[in-house]
């Protein structure tokens, strides 16, 4: 019980000092994770406006796909980038495993189906209320969706938090596709694990605390958006 | 001068030896089913240039589902529809606006609700904005958001917004029914200034009263039915159907 609280102590200390270490390692975590968000971004919202707003052969297939793909489990991911991505894979020529552009990857197929699927629900709800007015306005599709983005763009802001906060709080992917190499592909959530299983418990507890405050930070702006979009009515 | 920017139809008729007229309307045998039910139930309709028609009937009777219909927003299941002999088409759709019973209003401010259709048209244009604003007396809440309003000042922005586009065809359905007694003549002299400026109105109501005042014929729905379409003066004095009787006796219709 004393290890730990001293433990917490040089916790805290290593984290109001701003320890290099530290920051190198948190500083990688939000690149990676932040660089994979805007990546799913890219690529989710698109596709959920597609499934939100367009009716095709197969679309009940592909949404079914999605859901399914939101519960990927991370570890797989990762087993599969690092299959493409090793030495004797397809796309090992290319160098990249055990960097950080792999881990970006990895995380990246990760939370795009759950930025799509997201993406498309809110889509989906919103157009369903807009839906008979923009056909009586005769509408393009692009007039469409641009519009019920910006109108959801408070909404699908959250969608993008909710994919960043599960990129920044998973361990499996990256742990195999980056190998928690120092100085190179350290990231918060690697070197909780590493550093438990040592016993260096002050920088996996400090790290844990930059974690937390991360993900609470992100839960405290998701309500905030929830609340400006209420208050205005936009919600 | 802001009635010109408003009624919009006579700058559009000195221009309009392009477009076909849209008028008459001529529907045959106009069926909507449902899940087995017929909702709309082989409706023949003509409607002419220049009036404007008051729709009526009991609830559930499908005054709402034939606005739909007629404005191409929902596929009948049998028959046709044709506006100045031509079949419906997204070209013809433009030409028309529709207020919804249920007003849609964008999550957005008021001012950026009318904003949106004048830019989804082209024609951006703040004063025209102001102007149709200041006509349903909402310039005064211009920046606010759109769903704070109350409910019959969402009805009037829903009304600007429809007038916006300067349509040829204005599809009304309800569009004073939540509203207080100036507002509602407010909104009829709304209607009779576009109609002076050559906008067909189909309006659906169940106000005697407000038919009165607007109709130049009614068409009369029963069950998914033409009961009759009549001139109003006529139709008032002497309704030929038993629904319509009964209707406008007060009586419950079903
Ligand atoms: N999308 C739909 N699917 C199934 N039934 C529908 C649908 N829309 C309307 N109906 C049914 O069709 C009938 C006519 O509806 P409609 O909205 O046209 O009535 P209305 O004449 O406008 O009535 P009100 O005066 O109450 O507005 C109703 O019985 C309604 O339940
Ligand atoms: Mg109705």
């Amino acid at each position: 019980m004393q290890a730990i609280g001293q433990a917490l102590a040089l916790a805290l200390s290593l984290v109001l000092s701003g320890d290099g270490d530290l920051l190198e390692i948190v500083g990688l975590s939000l690149r990676v994770s932040l660089s994979a968000t805007l990546v799913a971004c890219a690529l989710g919202l698109p596709l959920g406006a597609l499934l939100a707003i367009s009716r095709f052969p197969g679309r009940n297939a592909a949404l079914i796909v999605v859901n399914a793909l939101m519960g990927l489990p991370p570890v797989v991911v990762g087993l599969i980038v690092y299959l493409h991505l090793s030495r004797a894979g397809p796309l090992g020529f290319l160098g990249l495993l055990y960097t950080p552009t792999a881990m970006i990857i990895a995380q990246t197929i990760l939370i795009t189906p759950i930025v799509a699927a997201l993406s498309r629900q809110v889509l989906e709800d919103l157009h369903g209320e807009y839906a008979e007015q923009f056909r009586s306005l005769c509408l393009s599709r692009t007039q469409t969706v641009g519009a019920l983005v910006w109108d959801a763009r408070y909404s699908l802001l959250t969608v993008g938090l909710a994919g960043f906060g599960r990129a920044v709080a998973e361990v499996g992917a990256v742990i195999i596709v980056g190998g928690n190499i120092d100085h190179l592909t350290r990231v918060m959530t690697t070197a909780i694990a590493l550093e438990t299983s040592k016993g260096d418990l002050p920088l996996a507890l400090a790290l844990g605390i930059v974690l937390m405050v991360i993900a609470l930070g992100v839960n405290a702006l998701v309500q905030g958006l929830r609340m400006t979009a209420t208050r205005q009515a936009y919600a | 001068m802001p009635e010109a920017i408003l009624t919009g139809a006579p700058a559009r008729t000195a221009e309009r030896a392009g477009p076909a007229p849209l008028m008459p309307l001529a529907a045959r045998g106009l069926t909507l089913e449902v899940g087995g039910r017929t909702l709309i139930d082989g409706i023949d309709l003509t409607l002419a240039a220049g009036r404007t028609t008051m729709i009526m009937g009991p609830n559930g009777a499908g005054k709402s589902l034939l606005l739909k219909l007629l404005h191409g927003l929902t596929p009948p299941t049998a028959g046709r529809i044709e506006w100045g002999g031509h079949p419906l088409s997204p070209a013809i759709v433009r030409r028309q606006a529709m207020v919804f019973q249920k007003p849609v209003l964008l999550r957005r401010s008021v001012a950026a609700n009318i904003d949106f259709v004048l830019r989804a048209r082209s024609r951006r244009d703040r004063a025209r904005r102001d102007a149709l604003l200041d006509h349903v007396g909402l310039l005064g809440h211009a920046g606010q958001p759109a769903r704070l309003l109350s409910g019959g000042e969402q009805q009037r922005l829903a009304l600007a917004r429809a007038l916006a586009t300067e349509p040829e065809v204005l599809f009304l359905d309800e569009p004073t029914a939540s509203l207080d007694p100036a507002s509602v003549l407010k909104i009829e002299e709304i209607v009779r200034t576009a109609r002076g400026g050559g906008t067909r109105i189909v309006f659906v109501t169940h106000d005697v009263g407000q038919a009165k005042r607007l109709a130049d014929d009614v068409v009369f729905i029963h069950r998914g039915r033409v009961a009759e379409h009549r001139r109003a003066d006529d139709f008032f004095a002497d309704p030929a159907s038993a629904a319509a009787r009964d209707y406008l006796a007060g009586r419950i219709v079903v």
